[in-house]
């Protein structure tokens, strides 16, 4: 009887190695992505009569009375039903995220009968600027959080000439609350390599770059082998798939740097220098890498390419809202009861992703806030969680998407603390390029400290210094860390005032 | 290391290593983590030997190594205990539970313990948000961490 249990990293630091290696006494397990259901890790599925079952959270102490429940199907506590039928995974759109969970993600028999190939080969087919033409039209815009549409970018690349051009994966995922890169290279690898050779052909790249971050040793492991088997199943080398068409890609790995998420400091820090910010113009598109012309995307956005190429740019336009078109990975995390990825058409409100479909928070207590895009992401007040997912919509609201990772706070979240928090994290993180961001995030802290004491004074100082932050800072460190910052300044004014006296603790 | 960091040994183990990278497309960043994967930090004397080998300064070299946090200039303890200190493990009480590890283990971030055995080292983001608070140490993750469990794992350890 085949039983799977996830090697997803969120799995595994719930037990997932220990249940896998209980029950191979008694089955043959495979290692699959997560559904991502975190709060159901691990999650073990069985096949009965070609249906997959679910049981979660399993403890490593209930294998051994689940042995025998996996092949009967009696009732248990743990058992959850069909895992397709749960409300979690129906209401979602998987079009990225679709093989993820489901197979094991190092074998391409798995990957092919799932759809797998089917993007890359009509690739193929329709020739390099029919494929640009498809990603134009399909809306696709930065997954990284920038937006910027993918079709442009490529086309640049494309028109730009070179004796060499590159293919460079964003995967430097450093945002708190965001996991969906890392869940997309343990889980289906493959997609994302099928999407750096999609890219390739159409910009006439015939070399990439996988920039992981340290932090993700597992995505590595998993996106390593992965492209060793691409390889051996042509669709890595000198012949993408027998086409005319050649791509070879590697992985690199960061070395603990946030900012190196950046697309001119991975390029920096890819090239082993420090990885400091690079003035634009020039624009990376057409003197990226070593110089040479390279798309940049991140991750989410080349994993995305496979199913735009095969269903078409039409099809995938079809979804979403406004100018945020077709289907967003959601990652919903923090003090959240149901947390984990959702993969859904931009445009629900914040109030169904953070109360519906994440039930609220873990601890029980109301909700104050949610930081929307990771650290440099705005703090939305509970009351403002009527806006739609996308783009503009949270800009609209001084907030961003980033890569759209959602942290939910409790109402024992200390506001003042967390923007202190994020001017810390700038001050540590800042590659030290530019003044507003190097000298700045350091007065921020400081003069967010002044405001802890009882200064009054201080807040206008701090809200100039973040007006100076947001416009003189080369890139979106420096020039988004005040979005966390005047986001609780504005929003939580009272945490910010009076505190010279020692504060009450929010009651417990 | 200061003694074995000029003997054969060490030159021939960093020649090996510059060499398997030497011709790629950026190989310093590649070079430096093998180094720190055979040594467990960038000996100072391996960075005018890199440098020489890469056509670079070793002011470059250095700016590069004291660049990212990932690379030490001095040797961790045997085992290293990285606890998230990121937002959403904030906000399942990350804060608390570093804390908590630190009165139990006795040390600050950043130090070791005195018998050498355990680095206590923040960490921005292992990517398990939607179960923090989160650590890692070695190959082993830790989600909805506590007390008991960290101590368990750093137990298992032997650390």
């Amino acid at each position: 009887m085949r039983v799977w249990v996830p090697l997803d990293a969120a799995a595994k630091a719930l037990g997932a190695d220990e249940v896998a290696g209980a029950l191979a006494r008694d089955f043959d397990v495979t290692r699959n992505g997560t559904r991502g259901m975190i709060w159901l890790e691990p999650l073990v599925e069985v096949e009965r009569d070609g249906i997959r079952y679910g049981y979660g959270p399993v403890e490593p102490d209930d294998v051994a009375g689940l042995v025998d429940v996996l092949r009967s199907g009696a009732d248990h506590s743990l058992a959850l039903g069909p895992v397709e039928d749960l409300p979690w995974m129906k209401a979602q759109k998987r079009l990225t995220f679709a093989r993820v969970g489901v197979i094991d993600p190092l074998s391409v028999a798995e990957y092919e009968a799932q759809g797998g190939f089917a993007g890359l080969r009509r690739a193929i087919a329709l020739g390099p600027e029919a494929i640009v033409d498809e990603v134009t039209q399909s809306g696709l815009r930065g997954r990284g959080g920038a937006g910027f549409p993918t079709g442009i970018k490529w086309k640049t690349v494309a028109g730009a000439k070179a004796d060499q051009k590159y293919i460079v994966c964003n995967a430097d995922e450093g945002d708190s609350g965001s996991f969906a890169d890392r869940m997309l290279m343990e889980g289906d690898p493959l997609t994302l390599i099928e999407g750096m050779a999609i890219a390739g052909i159409a910009v006439g790249a015939t070399r990439g770059y996988c920039y992981i971050r340290s932090e993700y040793p597992d995505a590595i492991r998993v996106m390593e082998a992965a492209i060793t088997l691409a390889r051996e199943e042509g669709m890595l080398g000198a012949s993408v798939l027998g086409s005319a068409h050649a791509f070879d890609m590697e992985v690199r790995v960061g070395a603990g740097a946030y900012v190196c998420g950046e697309e001119t400091s991975l390029l920096n820090s890819l090239e082993g220098k420090r990885g400091t910010v690079r003035a634009k113009p020039p624009i990376p598109a057409l003197e990226g890498f070593l110089g040479k012309p390279t798309v940049v995307n991140n991750l989410i956005s080349l994993g995305t390419i496979p199913w735009i190429l095969a269903n078409g740019g039409a099809e995938y336009a079809k979804l979403g809202i406004g100018r945020s078109k077709g289907t967003i990975p959601i990652q919903i995390a923090g003090n959240v009861k149901h947390g984990g990825l959702f993969e859904a058409a931009f445009g629900l409100t914040l109030d169904q992703i953070i109360n519906e479909i994440g039930g609220g928070t873990a601890s029980g207590r109301p909700v104050k806030a949610a930081q929307v895009g990771g650290p440099l992401g705005a703090y939305i007040p509970a009351k403002d969680f009527d806006v739609p997912f996308g783009y503009e919509e949270l800009a609209g609201r001084e907030g961003l998407l980033g890569h759209a990772g959602i942290t939910v706070f409790d109402d024992s979240a200390d506001m003042l603390k967390l923007a202190r928090f994020a001017m810390e994290f700038c001050a540590v993180e800042s590659c030290g390029k530019c003044t507003p961001c190097r000298i700045g995030s350091v007065r921020g802290v400081e003069t967010i400290d002044r405001i802890a004491a009882g200064d009054a004074d201080a807040i206008p100082v701090l809200t100039d210094l973040c007006n100076t932050m947001k416009w003189g800072s080369l890139c979106a460190l420096g020039g988004f860390a005040p979005f966390p910052v005047m986001s609780a300044l504005t929003h939580f004014p009272d945490e910010f005032s009076g505190r010279g006296t020692p504060r009450k603790e929010a009651a417990e | 290391m200061s003694h074995a960091a000029i003997s054969a040994d060490f030159s021939d183990r960093l020649d090996a290593i510059i060499a398997l990278h030497k011709e790629r497309e950026g190989p310093l960043l590649p070079i430096l983590h093998d180094i720190q994967a055979e040594w467990d930090y960038i000996p100072e004397e391996a960075q005018p030997v890199i440098a020489a080998a890469l056509g670079m300064t070793r002011a470059e070299v250095h700016g590069v190594v004291s660049f990212y946090h990932d690379f030490r200039d001095h040797p961790a303890g045997r085992h290293v205990l990285r606890l998230c200190r990121a937002e959403a493990c904030q906000s399942m009480g990350a804060d608390a539970l570093a804390d908590q590890v630190r009165a139990a283990l006795g040390i600050n971030f950043h130090e070791t313990t005195p018998d050498g055995r355990l680095t206590l080292e923040p960490v921005f983001c292992l990517g398990l948000c939607a179960c923090g608070p989160s650590a890692q140490m070695g190959d082993r993750l830790l989600g909805r961490a506590n007390l008991a469990k960290v101590q368990k794992l750093v137990a298992e350890a032997g650390a």
